[in-house]
C-alpha cells in the first residue's frame, strides 16, 4: 500500500469569518482569480469574508530583494493585522504566497522572541497610533479551498476528466516555495509532499503528475526577476521544470502562488520565441491556471470573467477536453460587451 | 577580531538561521542559484560559522551573496534546521549598511529602490499593472501588452476596481493609508535604507 506522507500532518484551518488580504501580484496578473475566490467563499460555501479597502502591500518583495528592512516589513504586517483587529476578525487569509511566508515568519519570530513583538507594537503605535492582535488562524486561500473541496465538488458542473477518452486529466501541481518551505508545518502535507493542490486535483477527478522537478522553484528569485539583466535565472529555472514534466504530457499546470502562475505562463512564451520550442505536442504550450481558475471553471463560471484570456498560453483546448461551454465571441470583449482589438499573435507559440 | 561575526549575530534572525552546519551540502545540491551561478550556500554557512573575519568581510564584499534567489528550499531541506537563505538576508543587510557592495550591485539596488521601492511608497503596491510596462517587460508577451492597453475595459469584467475607490483588486489606495506606511518607514529605518540606496 502506498504510504501517504501528507496524511501525517494536517494543519488547522478555521471554518468561517475570514479577513482577506489581496496580493499585489495576483491583483496585477490574475484579478479575476481573487474575484472568483470571494465568489466561491460567499456564494458556494456561504462564508463570511472581509475585503478591506484600506489594505496594502506587505512589502514582502522588497524584503526578499533587500530594499525594505525587516523591522519595516514587520511593522507594515502589524498594520495589516491592526486592520483585521479593527474589523473584528481573527482569521487572516493572505492571497499571496510570498505574503503567507512573510506572515508565517513574523508570527514565528514574535513567538520565539516576545520582546520583538513588543518592539513592533511600539513602532506601530509611534508611527500610526494603532494597536493589533496576532491572528489566531493564518491560512492561505488554497488551504480553505482544499478544506472544502468535497463540498465544492457537489456544486461542480464539470470534472477534471477528458471527455473524449474518459480518462482523468494529467495535472502538474506547482506549490509556491514560500507556502511550506520556510515553515513546513504551515503547509498541508508539509514541504516535501504538499497535498494542498494535489488534494483538489484528486477530489475533482484529475490525476497528479509526479515528475522529478516537482518541488523545484519556478525561478522568481525576487531581485533576479525585478532586474531585467538577471531574468535569465528566472527563465532557466522554469525551463528546467518544463523539460522535466514534458515526457508526462500534462494537460495543464495549476499553482497556488500568483508569481509562479505568471512565470510558468510567460516563460513558455519566452522560450518559444527564443528557441522555437513548446512543451506540448501541438505547439500551443501547457495552460497554467491558478487554483481559483481551476475551481471556477469546474463550477461553471464564465472563463472570460475568470480572466483566462489574459494568460499568454490559451486554454480553449483544455476547456474543450473537459467539455466546458464558452462563447468564443466574448473573449475579446470588454465590460458591457465593448468590442476590443485583438492582441498580436506570437511568432511561434500558437494561440 | 570578531566584530563582523558579532554584528551578524545581533540580527534577530541569526540564531534561527545558523545553528551548527555540518557541511553536508544538501542545501547546495537543491539550490536553484547554485545551478545557475557560481554560488554555494554550504560555503556561506561554513564561512560565517568559522568566524574568520577576513573571510566574512571578503564574502560580504563579493557578488556571491547577491546570487541567492530567496526560494528558501535550503531551509526546508537542511537536516540541522539551518537557513542559508536567511543568513544571506543578514549578510546583505550589513553589506548595504557598511557600504561593502560594489558599484554593480549598488546600481542594481538603487534601481529597485527607485522603481519598486518608490512604487510601494507612492501607490501602496509592490507590483501593479501600471508598473509592468511592455517596453521593460518584453517577456510578458503580446497578450500582456493587449491587457494593459485595454485595462480600463477588461479589468471591470474580471471584477477589479482599477484605480477606483473602496475595496477590490487594483483599487486606488487612499492617501491616509500611504501616509501611515510612510510613517512606519520613518520610524523603523525603512526610509533611511530607501534614501541610502537612492544615493549616487
Amino acid at each position: 500500500m502506498t504510504k501517504r506522507f501528507w496524511n501525517e500532518y494536517q494543519k488547522e484551518i478555521a471554518d468561517d469569518h475570514f479577513f482577506y488580504e489581496r496580493s499585489c501580484i495576483r491583483q496585477t496578473f490574475f484579478p479575476g482569480s481573487e474575484t472568483a475566490f470571494l465568489r466561491i467563499m460567499r456564494e458556494e460555501l456561504h462564508k463570511d469574508i472581509r475585503d478591506e479597502a484600506n489594505q496594502h502591500t506587505c512589502t514582502g518583495i522588497g524584503y526578499h530583494s533587500d530594499f525594505v528592512p525587516l523591522e519595516t516589513t514587520m511593522t507594515v504586517v502589524a498594520r495589516l493585522f491592526s486592520l483585521m483587529t479593527e474589523a473584528g476578525y481573527t482569521n487572516y487569509v493572505p492571497s499571496c504566497v510570498t505574503s503567507f511566508g512573510i506572515f508565517s515568519e513574523m508570527l514565528e519570530m514574535w513567538k520565539e522572541d516576545p520582546a520583538l513583538l513588543e518592539q513592533t507594537r511600539q513602532y506601530l503605535r509611534k508611527a500610526t497610533g494603532r494597536e493589533f492582535e496576532v491572528p489566531t488562524n493564518l491560512v492561505h486561500p488554497s488551504d480553505i479551498i482544499y478544506k472544502f473541496r468535497e463540498e465544492l465538488k457537489q456544486n461542480m458542473k464539470y470534472q477534471l476528466v477528458n471527455r473524449f477518452t474518459g480518462k482523468p486529466l494529467k495535472v502538474v501541481e506547482h506549490v509556491g516555495c514560500h507556502y511550506a518551505k520556510i515553515f513546513p508545518e504551515q503547509g498541508i502535507g508539509k514541504s516535501e509532499f504538499p497535498h494542498v493542490l494535489a488534494g483538489m486535483i484528486e477530489s475533482w477527478g484529475g490525476e497528479v503528475v509526479d515528475y522529478p522537478e516537482r518541488r523545484h522553484c519556478c525561478g522568481f528569485g525576487f531581485r533576479h526577476y525585478l532586474l531585467q539583466e538577471n531574468r535569465g535565472y528566472s527563465v532557466a529555472n522554469s525551463k528546467k521544470k518544463f523539460e522535466s514534466m514534458e515526457p508526462y504530457e500534462p494537460d495543464f499546470i495549476v499553482c497556488n502562488c500568483p508569481g509562479c502562475t505568471m512565470f510558468m505562463d510567460k516563460w513558455q512564451y519566452t522560450i518559444a520565441e527564443m528557441e522555437n520550442k513548446t512543451y506540448d505536442r501541438d505547439g500551443y504550450g501547457i495552460p497554467v491556471l491558478t487554483y481559483e481558475e481551476m475551481a471556477g471553471l469546474l463550477l461553471g463560471y464564465n472563463p472570460w470573467e475568470l480572466g483566462l484570456q489574459i494568460h499568454q498560453v490559451q486554454s480553449e483546448k483544455l476547456m474543450d477536453k473537459i467539455g466546458i461551454k464558452y462563447d468564443p465571441d466574448e473573449k475579446y470583449r470588454g465590460v458591457n460587451g465593448k468590442i476590443l482589438p485583438k492582441p498580436h499573435k506570437p511568432s511561434f507559440l500558437k494561440q | 577580531m570578531g566584530n563582523l561575526y558579532n554584528l551578524l549575530s545581533q540580527d534577530s534572525r541569526f540564531n534561527g538561521a545558523l545553528k551548527a552546519c555540518m557541511n553536508c551540502g544538501i542545501c547546495t545540491a537543491i539550490c536553484p542559484a547554485a545551478e545557475f551561478f557560481d554560488y554555494d550556500p554550504r560555503r556561506i554557512c561554513d564561512t560565517v560559522q568559522r568566524k574568520d573575519e577576513n573571510a566574512i568581510e571578503e564574502l560580504m564584499r563579493s557578488e556571491v551573496i547577491w546570487a541567492c534567489g530567496q526560494c528558501l528550499s535550503c531551509k526546508a531541506r537542511c537536516p540541522r534546521g539551518n537557513a542559508p537563505g536567511e543568513i544571506i538576508l543578514i549578510l546583505r543587510k550589513y553589506a548595504q549598511q557598511l557600504g561593502y557592495f560594489n558599484e554593480h550591485i549598488k546600481e542594481q539596488q538603487r534601481r529597485m529602490a527607485a522603481v519598486q521601492g518608490n512604487n510601494i511608497l507612492q501607490t501602496g503596491y509592490c507590483v501593479h499593472p501600471d508598473l509592468v510596462t511592455p517596453e521593460m517587460h518584453p517577456e510578458q508577451g503580446p497578450i500582456w501588452e493587449w491587457y494593459v492597453e485595454n485595462i480600463i475595459d477588461i479589468a471591470p469584467k474580471l471584477g477589479a476596481n482599477y484605480h477606483g475607490e473602496g475595496p477590490g483588486a487594483l483599487r486606488e489606495i487612499h492617501q491616509k493609508n500611504l501616509e501611515e506606511i510612510r510613517k512606519i518607514y520613518e520610524v523603523t529605518g525603512g526610509m533611511d535604507l530607501h534614501h541610502l540606496l537612492l544615493e549616487d
